[in-house]
Parts: C-alpha cells; sequence; structure tokens
C-alpha cells in the first residue's frame, strides 16, 4: 500500500534522490565517538540544531499565549508561567535553550576553528555559519525584551544606546528599531515581529545553506 | 547532488571528502568505498544521534523544573535597576564600558575593536589561507583566538562581579527573587499572587440617578453607546474630568468641534424637557475618573 503510493509519486515527482542524498551518506570514522572518544567534539554542531528545534517548536507554543503590546505583554507572560498547565515547562525549555544555543554553537564554532575545517573549500560555509551565529545573537537580543518587565526594559534601553552611538548611522538604526523617540509600545511590537518572523526567516534559509553546502563538501577528513 | 562523473571542475567530492577523485571511474560511495571504520548515517549513527539528543533533552527538562525561568516586576520606566544584558552579552558591555571604549572613544570601542574582532572572524577563511589545518601549526590564528576567548572570560567575569557588587552596595534585590517572594507571601494570605498592573475600568457615577435613563431616551446611546463606553463618538465615562455642567448644556446645544452635532432638538423630540436636560447635564459633570 505504502511502497504503491510512494512509487506513484516517485514515477512523477521522482523523489528518491531527494531523501538518498540525506540518507545514504557514510559517517566517517575521525567523527564518530564510537570509536574515538574524543570525537564527541563533533556533537556541538548537531546539539546546535537539535535545540534550534526545541527552540522553534517551544516558541510556537509560547505564541499561543504570549500578547506583544505592553499593557498585556507581562500579564500574559506571567499566566503563562504560573497558570497555563505546563507553561512554566515550556517557557522554561524557551529560556535555558536560548543560553544552551549559544554554548553549543560556541562550541561548534571553537571546534571548526580550532580543526582548521573552515579552510578550502569550504570558506563559504564558515561565513555562513558566522551569520547564523550573528542571527542567533539577534534572536536572544530581541527575545529578551519580550517579557516586558524591568530587567528586559533597561537592558534594552541600554543596547539602543549603544546602537546609537555608532557613527552616522546611529540614530537611525536606533530609532528604526525603536520605531520612535522612546523604548515603548512600538518598540515591543517590533522586537516581537523581528523575534518572531524576520530572524526566524532568515535563519532557516542560513541553516538550508549552511547543510546543503555540508551534504556537498562532506564533514572535513581527519587531521 | 549527484556529481556528475565527467567533472572537469578541480575539487570533486565523493561522498566522504576523504576520498580523492580516482582516475576514470569513481564508484558510487558505499560501505566499501571507505577505508577504516566508517559507519551509514541512517540508521546506525543516527541512532547514536538520537540517544545524544535524548540525554540533552532530558537534561533541559531537569534544568527548566528546577529552575523556572525567572521573571521580574512589570517595566517601569521610573524604577530604579542597575541595567543587566544576558549573559553572552556581559563580555561587550563591559568592555564598552572601558576608558578608551566609552565616551569619547565609544567608535573605537563599536567599530574599531568590536568591528575588527568580529568582521576578522566572519572572514577567517580569507585571512588564514594556508593549507595546515592543525592549530599548533597555524600560531597567529590561534593565539588570537586563545587571546579573544581569555579576553571575553575576563570581561564576562569583572562584568558579573562588578553587578554583584552594586546589587549588595544598593541592596537591591534581584527582581525575580522579589516577585516570587511577594507571590509567596500572598499565596500564604489567600491574596491574588499576581503583580501584573491591573487596568483600572472608570465606573460610571450613580448609575440608577434618572439622568441614565434620560441619556438612553435622549439618542445619546446612538453614538456614545448604553454602557457609556463610547462607539461613534468617545466614551462618556470620566467626561466630567473634561467639561462642567455649563460646558456640557453648551456641548447639546451647539455640537461639538464639527464631530457631534446639536442635540437639543433631538432631545426635547423625544420627550425631555429643559429640566431633565439640566439635570443629565449635571449628572454627567459628576462623571469623573476618580471620586
Amino acid at each position: 500500500m505504502f511502497k504503491n503510493v510512494y512509487n506513484w509519486i516517485d514515477e512523477r515527482l521522482d523523489i528518491t534522490p531527494i531523501w538518498r542524498d540525506v540518507a545514504d551518506h557514510e559517517v566517517p570514522e575521525h567523527v564518530n565517538p564510537a570509536h574515538h572518544f574524543s570525537a564527541f567534539v563533533y556533537c556541538f554542531g548537531g546539539l546546535t540544531f537539535f535545540i534550534t528545534v526545541i527552540q522553534i517548536l517551544s516558541g510556537m507554543f509560547l505564541t499561543m499565549y504570549y500578547v506583544p503590546d505592553i499593557i498585556n505583554a507581562y500579564a500574559s507572560v506571567e499566566y503563562l508561567q504560573t497558570k497555563v498547565a505546563f507553561g512554566q515547562i515550556v517557557r522554561g525549555m524557551h529560556h535555558w535553550g536560548a543560553s544552551l544555543v549559544i554554548v553549543m554553537m560556541f562550541l561548534h564554532t571553537m571546534r571548526v576553528f580550532f580543526t582548521g575545517s573552515y579552510k578550502a573549500p569550504r570558506e563559504m560555509n564558515w561565513v555562513v555559519g558566522m551569520l547564523i551565529f550573528f542571527v542567533m545573537l539577534g534572536l536572544g537580543l530581541t527575545g529578551y525584551l519580550l517579557p516586558w518587565d524591568n530587567k528586559s526594559y533597561f537592558a534594552t534601553k541600554v543596547t539602543l544606546e549603544i546602537a546609537n552611538s555608532t557613527p552616522v548611522l546611529g540614530p537611525v538604526l536606533k530609532e528604526l528599531m525603536q520605531g520612535g523617540s522612546i523604548v515603548g509600545a512600538e518598540t515591543l511590537t517590533r522586537f516581537f515581529a523581528l523575534h518572531v518572523f524576520f530572524l526566524p526567516a532568515v535563519l532557516l534559509i542560513l541553516l538550508v545553506g549552511h547543510f546543503i553546502m555540508i551534504r556537498r563538501q562532506g564533514i572535513s577528513g581527519p587531521l | 547532488m549527484a556529481h556528475e562523473d565527467n567533472s572537469k571542475e578541480k575539487i570533486v567530492f565523493v561522498g566522504d571528502s576523504r576520498v580523492r577523485r580516482g582516475n576514470g571511474f569513481v564508484p558510487p560511495p558505499d560501505y566499501s568505498a571507505y577505508p577504516g571504520k566508517s559507519e551509514a548515517f541512517i540508521p546506525n549513527f543516527l541512532l547514536k544521534e538520537w540517544m545524544v539528543g535524548v540525554v540533552v533533552l532530558v537534561g533541559i527538562l531537569v534544568l527548566t523544573i528546577s529552575e523556572p525561568a525567572p521573571l521580574g516586576f512589570p517595566a517601569n520606566p521610573g524604577a530604579t535597576v542597575i541595567p543587566v544584558p544576558d549573559w553572552y552579552f556581559l563580555f561587550l558591555y563591559q568592555y564598552l564600558k572601558l576608558p578608551y571604549a566609552s565616551g569619547d572613544y565609544i567608535v573605537l570601542g563599536t567599530m574599531g575593536v568590536t568591528g575588527v574582532a568580529f568582521g576578522s572572524l566572519l572572514l577567517a577563511p580569507f585571512l588564514d589561507t594556508g593549507r595546515e589545518r592543525r592549530f599548533y601549526r597555524r600560531p597567529i590564528a590561534s593565539s588570537l583566538m586563545f587571546l579573544s576567548l581569555a579576553s571575553i572570560v575576563y570581561l564576562t567575569n569583572s562584568a558579573w562581579t562588578e553587578y554583584k557588587h552594586e546589587m549588595a552596595a544598593t541592596g537591591q534585590v534581584p527582581e525575580d527573587v522579589q516577585r516570587e517572594e511577594k507571590a509567596a507571601e500572598n499565596r500564604a494570605k489567600g491574596l491574588p499572587t499576581s503583580s501584573a498592573v491591573q487596568a483600572k475600568e472608570v465606573v460610571i457615577v450613580d448609575k440608577e440617578d434618572p439622568a441614565m435613563a434620560a441619556y438612553q431616551k435622549a439618542g445619546c446611546v446612538a453614538c456614545h453607546a448604553a454602557d457609556m463606553k463610547g462607539a461613534a463618538g468617545p466614551s462618556l465615562r470620566g467626561v466630567g474630568d473634561k467639561h462642567d455642567k455649563a460646558g456640557i448644556i453648551t456641548i447639546i446645544k451647539e455640537g461639538y468641534n464639527n464631530k457631534m452635532p446639536p442635540m437639543y432638538d433631538t432631545a426635547i423630540n423625544a420627550g425631555l424637557t429643559d429640566k431633565d436636560i439640566d439635570h443629565l447635564a449635571e449628572w454627567l459633570a459628576k462623571q469623573k475618573t476618580e471620586q
């Protein structure tokens, strides 16, 4: 039954090469911790992706309750944290996951750097990886404001002051992010839009590029 | 993404990149094509990855259950709070406080050193172009990275120590701790535990007054709604804050700013007397936010 359905689709769309390319590859000995324990350093990239998936899923559930306006944002987060069943767990996963994804990404970057894996022919993948790093930092920065408590409010004020100190572009940049002359309602909706739509979209595009490149080039050889 | 056999390109990858492109036919990658102990990704290696994933997931869940995500008090621009960014920005935050990265030299701080550091990280493959991959054979790249790592650790630590000191010196307790304590206290007393700012609804003053009936009858409801919260016209709750009795009578008789037509005749036709209208205006003037 399933085979017939699969064959029917495959005849028309030739989907076999797509998944075979993902599924049918060899994992070489030098990255397999089962053979050399020190190869656990090669886990960090995969773990970064794993935690990114957790972030996306938990974030999707958080938006079911979160209200991005200055009157209700705090109240909705508090309600989520104290009243909603498992809300504390989901918010906790998103909060701690945000830190862990930075840790994992940092370790992955260090592994790639110290094994020299960014060298020719993998320069482009390194650049895309660094862009992913910056997008992740952007996600951390914008997400920090969303609970709209004093800590996030004052940290964002400082961040925007720093952005303001950039020569020439600074004031424009600050006003663009702030959506006006003060940190207020418009800032919150802008950060929300960046955190939930713009940055994740960029992140997903970059991740696809990162993965296509690693499949095309294969993992770098042993030292 | 199959690679063609007859490719004339300089670099050709065949599955695992250790396999050089040979002369003539290159067999498609399978187990026998690789030296050493390579493994199929599906299912062998994926199973191991899955196990690592499960362990990590359990770790995250243990962390979330034992340490709930912090939440302070609602943002209040008048509050005195020592601003602190998320921990992974602490090093940058602390760095921008250094004398030669702040004040008059802030451009050096934001664009100069930070820009060069992140820029060279982004472009590392084009700066470190040698073929050598081992880090101890690339002393410049490696020592720059070690130096950066050491300064990140140092700056993060000093930022956090400074923050702790400031908190202790000003006698402040982190707001998430305060909120927890307050909630626990209120819970013990059976009071609401929320710290959210409750929006106060302006109430109708003297709702039982006959003027309420006159308000309905005179046709005011068409624009200001039966609950006085406004529809096409503005809300009349708390209207006494803006207009006194005489002002309200003028508005009824002459309209308001070309937005509200004169309603006096409509009210008279609906059966109200001058006395009723006078009383209605008096009652509306009593509609104040605070009593």
